[in-house]
């Protein structure tokens, strides 16, 4: 059983595993979902600019969203990453200071709203036409009826995808790593690599791949759990009824159609 | 059809309305190069009932659509209670003009009474309270105020239709347009939805209703106008037309739907 024992030397190095845990849960999982979060609300409110520019019906504002999302959906991560962490750090540095870690939010920002783009315009434009030509007979403008009925519905059915998108931010986390981060700042994966160096093993990388999939797994059960429930919508059960009582219920009182007066 | 029965019952006079002219002149309109309408000419007096019967792709829908400037008319002019609609902002002009569909577009995620009440505060700008108060009146008035806290989805299609006529008589329209708002319905429910329209007529209401109701047409209509390829055929009224069709077309096409 030589190789057994390699395994779990290698892998589940338990000792190992057990001294990088609080820097896990404290530095690196903090940092991960701080990283995370922060990125996906920029990149909500980006790829919803990115989104209504891309449907508009002027192309002066169709072809710049194009563009963006072509660019930044079409370009490896660890490239937007190093490009943005390192060629504007001189800018940075005068805004945040000397720590990448806000570049790093930012280059994944971007990323993240080309693909949030897609998904928000996907779902906008699966919206029925006839709800915005309703909004427009009744008087809205083209901007009320989107922001009152066309964009809530359309958000509403691209939430899995935005809970997938969550998850693939969460990995892409790791990436900002490349560009150098102070101790504090480690995500999961810094935390559990610079652990492995000094371990000599790879327990703490399982470790850090734990943490990872404890963070992603559940949430691709909720994607699961909410497309479920969308599919089959939250209609209330009830038992079919005839025809026939709505047009009894209609001659029984309805002003209008009798015309007497309540 | 007992159309003329329902709306006959009319005792008391509940709320009236005061409609507006509409007047079509020479109004052509294309989807890019392809003319669907060419120089239409209709006349609708205030308070009247005008029905545009005719086959699929006749220009029916095309026509409303261009009253309230869905879309954009390419030549010609509507003047609504006397003046140029196009020269009205789109947004007011609409707010002036109540549209019905034939497949209700309501909004899904709102309840009946936030339908109703949506463009009232959204719109009119009216305070969100008295607007939910004023949608609950039009919801009484289709008999559907039982009905008020459920989404579309619970609503039969009847039911829907209904709730589609009181949110567009919750803006106070000059003029109704109605898209056949009776085709996509179960056949018990056509009745509900057409007595209540012929009701608005009745009252007031100037109206412009697509339909293959024929008996509809017949009963409530003051005008019949039968349309064909884009063109106005035969305009008259409902006897006229029915009894003495003179075109070879419109005889034609009511040998197929009567």
């Amino acid at each position: 059983m030589d190789w057994f024992d390699t395994i779990i030397r290698t892998f589940f190095d338990f000792g190992a595993m057990a001294e990088v845990m609080p820097q896990l849960l404290g530095v690196g999982l903090l940092n991960t979902l701080i990283i995370s979060v922060a990125a996906t609300a920029i990149g909500l409110a980006l790829g919803m600019i990115v989104a209504i520019m891309g449907i508009s019906p002027s192309r002066w504002l169709r072809i710049p969203a194009r563009i963006y999302t072509d660019l930044f959906r079409g370009l490896p991560a660890i490239l937007t990453i190093l490009l943005i962490g390192q060629g504007f750090a001189r800018l940075s540095q005068s805004i945040f200071g000397p720590s990448p870690y806000p570049l790093g939010i930012i280059a994944l920002s971007l990323i993240a709203s080309a693909y949030i783009g897609e998904i928000f315009r996907a779902g906008i434009q699966s919206v029925d036409k006839g709800q915005g030509e309703a909004c427009r007979a009744l008087g809205m403008s083209y901007a009320k009826s989107m922001a009152l009925v066309v964009v809530p519905q359309g958000i509403r059915r691209v939430l899995p995808a935005l809970v997938n998108q969550f998850i693939a931010i969460v990995k892409d986390s790791s990436l900002v790593y490349f560009l150098g981060l102070l101790v504090s700042e480690r995500e999961l994966f810094r935390v559990g690599q610079d652990a492995a160096v000094l371990s000599g093993n790879l327990s703490p990388l399982v470790m850090a791949g734990l943490f990872y999939l404890v963070i992603t797994v559940p949430l691709t059960h909720l994607v699961n759990y909410f497309d479920n429930r969308f599919r089959t919508g939250k209609r209330r059960p009830s038992a079919p009824s005839s025809g026939l009582n709505e047009v009894k219920e209609l001659d029984a009182a309805s002003p209008l159609i009798t015309g007497s007066n309540t | 059809m007992s159309l003329a029965s329902s709306t006959g019952k009319t005792t008391a006079e509940s709320q009236t309305f005061h409609g507006s002219s509409l007047e079509l002149k020479n109004l052509t309109m294309a989807y890019g190069d392809i003319e669907v309408l060419r120089n239409v000419s209709l006349t609708v007096a205030p308070g009247t009932t005008t029905c545009i019967i005719g086959p699929s792709g006749s220009g029916k829908s095309t026509l409303l659509r261009g009253v309230n400037r869905l879309h954009e008319p390419k030549s010609g002019d509507v003047l609504l209670a006397g003046e140029s609609t196009l020269e009205v902002k789109p947004d007011i002009l609409r707010s002036r003009i109540g549209m019905v569909f034939q497949h209700f577009n309501l909004f899904p995620d709102h309840t009946a009474l936030e339908n109703v009440a949506l463009a009232l505060w959204s719109v009119k700008g009216m305070p969100k309270a008295e607007a939910r108060e004023r949608a609950r009146r039009r919801l009484a008035e289709v008999g559907l105020v039982e009905r008020a806290d459920h989404r579309p989805r619970d609503l039969s299609g009847g039911q829907q239709q209904r709730v589609a006529i009181a949110r567009a008589l919750a803006m106070e329209p000059e003029v109704m347009l109605f898209d056949e708002a009776t085709s996509a319905l179960d056949p018990e429910l056509v009745k509900g939805v057409l007595s209540l329209m012929a009701g608005l007529g009745k009252r007031g209401m100037t109206m412009l209703v697509v339909t293959h109701e024929m008996g509809f047409a017949r009963k409530v209509a003051d005008q019949v106008v039968f349309m064909d390829e884009g063109e106005v055929v035969e305009a008259g009224t409902p006897s006229e037309l029915f009894d003495h069709p003179k075109s070879e077309r419109l005889q034609r096409f009511l040998s197929e739907v009567l």
